[in-house]
């Protein structure tokens, strides 16, 4: 860390560090923020931007930038923050890492923060005449300023880019979203393709698509903002609501990152359990994912075949957790019961039947004509793009990059199996829709361990005996990040160490994967046909209510 | 012409836990007296109306995977003759809401209701759609769908197993049974009204 320090040291004049949390925070001025972005980008190849957490401390503005070097997998995070509240302005950085464009738009729908030279500095989440930045302390709650308004959105023509020219003055450039001449057709919000309620404004040409404005914000719940009003273990629920394909998943995550901030220790027996569920509900995601790019395409057997499968892992979470979807299972500190005593015959049985049908499956649909030729070489996504994009999960890792979080920053028990990271090199819809297949196996493989490892574990210990009635955290803040079903998905949480007894969150910021994954959508689908503008989102796969949160 | 209590095939009239609202139709239709021609009419009507509800894609979210389940090999919607999902408001019967809504999706939600061709209903799936759910208290979050649009069945649950996705629709036929469409329909007033509410 300290040689960290003294590179970065070098790349900028005083930045301060502190190196008290898990990453190195290194705290810079928004004049100086530009250049040092470019230049631990080129020179120390902290090449991806994890997360942006847009932030307000009451007396300044500011985001949180969390980025990676994907070779060595370090992290560190910056903090640029601006004191003006009337007019806060920050430089965009979406010119050095491609996944701040819509990041930086979400900042700005959030906290109102202007980012200088962004190149389309809309709202994302909400509609544009909406009065005020929801998350900001000072948000004005009033029904009457922001009612529910039935009559019709307008569509947004134009955009903005706020420019600073050399004398530090910054000015605001209307352009056009499409130009006069192009043909534009609108898909969604309600189109049983877009897979929930997501709207695609497409240029066309002919048959070929030219550009897709991604409009977003059907489904925005206004998770964070919720969040910081309920106490810890209440805002657990909302985990499970986001994506509901790794329901499991995102609650551990939240899970994690608060026994990390209290220092809870989690008997091995529970993070086994944990871990478990984790790897049943990836298998419960990726059937649907096969269910749905298939019925995507037409083949709608597949899509039998597909749930065929889901019920049995369905049955397995009714059981023990007595709920098939939303199961509110882990708990700050293990699990919140004991699983159903058949559960590990039940697991067995499970991957026996799914590792059997795996290959149904591959004759069904992998070798189809039809499937091959809609599905290879189509939505080319590059190695470089995937990171730019901060595309992870199996769709990064079918373009090759190494992003597996259980093999590059090893949580719960994952230090322990054997199971391979499965990559792949072609980056396109096949390669996406098979690294899943093939993830399929190795999640069988990763549950025949647990099930072994369950039976021969001691004692029927679920959740840590020592966990305090009142969850209080210091003051601090903390990230921490898992592999969802679709990516890595990163829960941040900002504590102000509040005395009171029902201490609520400061700021907790999600970062979902598949907010990354529809930032690709207009890049995966130029030049392609319009037809396949289906098949390469339903490839890519991602979870509306994820993306809208 | 008496009006009698709605039978169907997949459960007894006694199982279901609320039969108040149903007996209040039948008697509030029994009040007004039927015609015996037309009256049969209605039942051959209604019969043929409720075993073939065409349902309307609407999945905002979890709910929606609740749906697909509904409709894969397990549970088999195709039993109640409602397997026809339609992607297109105008070829549907029903629209089965499943998810928030969101001030966003609120016009796009009246509208497509709008599309669809009479007679149309409502079910409101989920805890969300009921009554904001656990989102109630957020900024951009309809409280209950019944704010926009007239709703027919509410079904709570976060989100609703299949069982109770069925125990909705056998609701629904039933109520569809005990409704009046030649000679004066007894709910075509009130739809209007909710019709022309946010237009004026």
């Amino acid at each position: 860390m300290a040689e960290l320090k003294d590179k970065i040291s070098a790349l900028c004049p005083q930045p301060q560090f502190d190196s008290e949390g898990e990453f190195l925070l290194v705290t810079v001025d928004d004049a100086q923020w530009h250049a040092l972005a470019v230049a631990l980008k080129e020179q120390l190849h902290f090449d991806q931007l994890m997360a942006l957490v847009g932030m307000d401390w009451k007396d300044s503005l500011g985001c949180m930038y969390y980025l990676t070097n994907t070779a060595t997998q370090e992290i560190i995070h910056v903090k640029v923050a601006t004191t003006d509240r009337e007019k806060p302005m920050l430089h965009s950085v979406s010119d050095v890492w491609a996944v701040a464009n819509f990041q930086e738009r979400e900042a700005y729908d959030f906290f109102g923060i202007v980012f200088i030279n962004h190149p389309d500095m809309r709202r994302f989440f909400l509609r544009s005449d909406w009065v005020g930045h929801p998350l900001r302390k000072d948000y004005d709650e009033n029904p009457e300023l922001n009612p529910l308004r039935l009559d019709d959105e307008p569509n947004e023509d134009y955009t903005c880019t706020w420019v600073e020219d050399e004398n530090g003055k910054v000015t605001k450039v209307d352009k056009k979203v499409f130009e006069d001449d192009e043909y534009v057709i609108n898909i969604g919000p309600q189109h049983p393709s877009t897979h929930g309620v997501m709207r695609y404004r497409t240029s066309l040409d002919g048959e070929i698509v030219k550009k897709v404005d991604v409009v977003s914000g059907y489904i925005h719940r206004g998770i964070e903002k919720l969040c910081e009003g309920l106490t810890y273990p209440q805002t657990l629920l909302y985990t499970e609501r986001m994506d509901y394909m790794a329901a499991h998943i995102n609650r551990h995550c939240l899970c994690l990152c608060i026994e990390k901030a209290l220092g809870i220790e989690v008997p091995h027996r529970a993070e086994l359990i944990r871990l478990m569920m984790d790897e049943l509900m990836r298998l419960s995601s990726h059937l649907l994912s096969y269910g749905c790019l298939t019925m995507d395409q037409g083949a709608t057997t597949a899509f039998f075949y597909g749930f065929r499968e889901r019920e049995l892992i369905y049955d397995i979470f009714d059981r023990t957790c007595g709920a098939r979807m939303s199961m509110s299972y882990a708990t700050i500190g293990g699990v919140v019961a004991d699983v159903h005593p058949d559960f590990v015959k039940d697991v067995r049985h499970a991957c026996d039947v799914i590792e059997k049908n795996l290959k149904e499956y591959h004759q069904l649909f992998t070798g189809n004509v039809i499937a091959r030729n809609r599905m290879i070489g189509v939505g080319l996504l590059s190695r470089e793009q995937a990171i730019d994009y901060a595309i992870t999960g199996p769709s990064g890792r079918a373009s090759g990059v190494h992003c597996d979080v259980r093999k590059t920053h090893p949580y719960s028990l994952y230090d322990e199996f054997e199971f391979d990271e499965v990559l792949d090199t072609a980056g396109d819809s096949m390669a996406r829709y098979m690294v899943r297949m093939r993830e399929m196996e190795q999640s069988i493989k990763i549950l025949r361990q647990a099930c072994d490892k369950l039976e021969a574990e001691e004692g029927n210990e679920f959740v840590a005996p020592k966990v305090p009635k009142l969850i209080k955290l210091p003051a601090g803040h903390w990230y921490q990040q898992v592999e969802a079903s679709r990516g890595t998905f990163g829960v941040y949480i900002e504590s102000d160490g509040d005395p009171k007894p029902f201490q609520k969150p400061y700021r907790m910021h999600f970062q979902s994967p598949c907010f990354n994954l529809v930032g690709v959508v207009d890049l995966t689908c130029r030049d392609n046909m319009i037809a396949d503008l289906i098949t390469i989102t339903a490839s890519i796969d991602f979870v509306i209510p994820d993306i809208d949160r | 012409m008496e009006v009698k209590k709605p039978h169907i095939k997949s459960m007894k009239y006694e199982d279901f836990k609320d039969n108040e609202y149903i007996d209040q139709l039948v008697a509030e239709l029994n009040a007004g007296g039927v015609n015996v021609v037309v009256g049969k009419l209605d039942q051959l009507l209604n019969w043929s109306r409720s075993n073939s509800l065409w349902p309307f894609c609407f999945g905002t979210s979890c709910c929606a995977i609740e749906f697909m389940c509904l409709g894969a090999a397990r549970y088999d919607m195709a039993r109640f003759g409602a397997e026809v999902a339609r992607n297109s408001p105008r070829q549907a019967d029903y629209i089965m809401c499943q998810g928030t809504i969101t001030y966003r999706m609120a016009p796009a939600l009246k509208r497509l209701y709008e599309q669809m061709a009479e007679p149309k209903y409502v079910i409101a799936c989920g805890a969300c759609t009921v009554s904001g759910g656990p989102f109630k208290n957020s900024y951009c979050v309809v409280k209950g769908i019944d704010e926009i649009i007239p709703v027919d069945v509410y079904l709570p649950g976060c989100p609703p197993r299949p069982e109770a996705m069925f125990y909705a629709l056998m609701q629904l036929q039933r109520k569809i049974k005990v409704t009046k469409f030649l000679g004066g329909a007894n709910r075509k007033e009130k739809r209007l009204e909710y019709v022309t509410d946010g237009k004026d």
